[in-house]
């Protein structure tokens, strides 16, 4: 497996007036191809911060990124756009874009200066719209479609963009048991044919146990990444909420209410 | 492709159109010329009546160009505005853009009273008001730009506009009280806007910086359709956010600036026409809207002008008043329909 992204005794946090945050120090993450990696933490725990330190978005406090054994803070706009791709939590604005046109912006970093797509451009954007099944929504707008859809519309934006690391914050969040669970296998599916990384952030945590190559669990103590069987065994996700109302129950592999 | 056919026609007729209203424009107006004066004029030849010819050479062509330009321009700056600003609502003169240009320009032509003699003839040529009102504009929409910065709210951007626009009128009536009877009526024609008046010599320093705020739009096509998707999504893409923001706030000052100065603030053309041309064309794709908001912008710019000086018609009506007879219902309607615009 080769690695796409790691971490060398990296520190997130951030700096204020009041002075210095941190959130976690000494992170030794790696991010293979063809893995489906979740990242699972508690509200206010500091997700956001880790996938902007390395995403490149935000500096980290010390140590360093790197993507493709190049530190990550080295890279220009242009060609980092060609390696990395993200899916976010935020509202489109207000616009016209069609699905097809939505998938399409994926390719500007490939485009010339007018915005013209080439036959492979447009050849890629097909490509992304039937490997996440939404061919049939090219010519429709992109707020007459439903939010599965649109997530997945979203998902082929960043296929599009033929990165080796996709990363999607919170993709499941407005969605039914339905709707979660066929994302998560598109996910999967899309790890396991393209041969990419996809790194995502969640609250689904049984469906993340049951569908991930690799989890990275963050609590106030540590940040640890390993495969869910080895997570469960190790009792990491017993210090996942500190609430004593809430307890894992490792045989089953899912939380209880008591 | 079915759109692409489809475009193709529609970008044939306005062209058609584009054509006829400039003729239209030309051929019009309060002295009646018949057509072949009017065409032996413009190809050179001798019409029958001399002043015939001059009106046509010297005030209805001149005209009929000034009415391109404006229309281009203060379409383009409001498209490149509504993109930036997430806001269906943006555009040169709501933003308060025009009225910035207005206050630089009211400095000038009320204030240079106060400027020593040589300083005030610099002040109060072309150069002069057009330095004036760009930098007005510029201002303002940086003004927009930090506010807009610290609230998310697009509503709040537009009554700051509002506001902004409140606070120009109030300085204004203060420079008007310690201004004489003939600088004030200098800025209340230039107030009401007006596309006849230009000299050969203001057009083609218009024409010189309407087309660098249009090749700087041309220049900001692909930004443009990064920035759809929302401010993060575009950093992610590979945009230069910053410089693109930057070249972006440059062409619009640039373009309501110089055109404000020289034609006065004209109110809607630059919110109503980007709308016009997103409903017809039904794209957000902006090398389209890029092309088809010219096309929009000069029609209708040169349809308001016909209006202003109806054929039978002793007097010519103001054009702010026209665009803005023409502009307001359409905002309304836009507001009331409020769709994803």
């Amino acid at each position: 497996m080769k690695t796409i992204l790691s971490t060398s005794n990296l520190t997130i946090g951030y700096k204020s007036k009041k002075g210095v945050t941190t959130i976690a120090e000494n992170l030794n993450l790696n991010l293979a191809s063809g893995k489906l990696i979740t990242l699972i933490g508690a509200n206010g725990i500091g997700k956001s911060t880790l996938l902007r330190t390395i995403t490149g978005i935000q500096k980290p406090l010390s140590g360093n990124v790197y993507l493709n054994e190049r530190n990550i803070s080295d890279y220009q706009p242009l060609e980092l756009a060609q390696n990395l791709s993200l899916v976010l939590t935020e509202k489109l604005p207000p616009s016209n874009l069609s699905v097809f046109e939505l998938v399409a912006l994926g390719r500007q970093p490939y485009t010339n200066w007018v915005d013209k797509l080439s036959d492979e451009d447009i050849k890629k954007v097909h490509e992304a719209m039937s490997l996440t099944q939404i061919e049939h929504l090219a010519s429709k707008k992109h707020f007459q479609i439903s939010d599965g859809q649109l997530q997945k519309a979203l998902i082929a934006r960043a296929l599009a963009q033929d990165t080796p690391l996709i990363i999607l914050d919170e993709p499941t969040t407005h969605l039914d048991l339905l709707h979660k669970v066929s994302l998560f296998k598109l996910l999967k599916k899309l790890t396991q044919e393209t041969q990419k990384c996809i790194l995502f952030s969640t609250h689904d945590i049984d469906l993340a146990i049951q569908l991930s190559d690799e989890m990275i669990i963050m609590t106030p103590e540590n940040i640890v990444q390993d495969q869910p069987c080895n997570l469960i065994s190790n009792g990491s996700f017993s210090n996942l909420f500190k609430d004593e109302h809430i307890v894992f129950d490792a045989e089953k592999g899912k939380f209880i209410v008591s | 492709m079915v759109n692409k056919t489809r475009n193709t026609i529609l970008f044939a007729v306005l062209a058609l159109s584009l054509l006829l209203m400039f003729f239209a424009s030309i051929s019009l107006g309060s002295v009646t010329i018949p057509l072949k004066d009017v065409l032996a004029s413009l190809t050179g030849g001798q019409a029958t009546k001399s002043t015939w010819e001059y009106i046509i050479i010297n005030y209805r062509l001149p005209k009929a160009i000034t009415a391109v330009l404006v229309g281009t321009g203060l379409s383009m700056s409001g498209l490149l505005m509504q993109t930036l600003f997430r806001n269906p609502l943006a555009g040169p003169y709501v933003l308060g853009l025009s009225s910035g240009a207005s206050l630089g320009v009211a400095f000038v032509i009320l204030g240079a009273g106060f400027l020593p003699s040589f300083l005030s003839v610099i002040a109060l040529s072309s150069y002069g008001i057009v330095l004036a009102s760009t930098l007005g504009s510029t201002l303002v929409l940086f003004l927009v730009l930090v506010v807009s910065q610290r609230l998310r709210d697009t509503m709040a951007i537009l009554i700051v506009g509002l506001m902004f626009g409140s606070f120009t009128t109030a300085i204004v009536s203060v420079l008007t009280y310690f201004s004489t009877a003939e600088q004030l009526q200098k800025f209340t024609f230039w107030s009401m806007g007006n596309l006849g008046n230009l000299s050969w010599t203001t057009i083609v320093i218009l024409t010189f910086c309407v087309t660098i705020g249009l090749l700087l739009s041309a220049k900001s096509i692909k930004p443009l359709n990064a920035l759809l998707l929302g401010e993060n999504y575009a950093k992610s893409m590979g945009l230069n956010f910053k410089q693109a923001r930057l070249i972006i706030i440059f062409a619009t000052s640039i373009l309501s600036g110089a055109i404000t100065a020289f034609a006065g603030p004209i109110a809607f053309v630059g919110l109503a026409v980007p709308h016009i041309a997103k409903l017809t064309f039904q794209t957000s794709n902006h090398t389209i809207l890029f092309w088809s908001t010219l096309f929009f912008g000069s029609i209708i710019m040169l349809f308001c002008d016909i209006v202003s000086q109806m054929p039978g018609f002793e007097v010519t009506l103001p054009i702010n008043a026209v665009t803005s007879i023409i502009g307001a219902p359409v905002v309304v309607w836009l507001l009331v329909r409020k769709r994803n615009i």
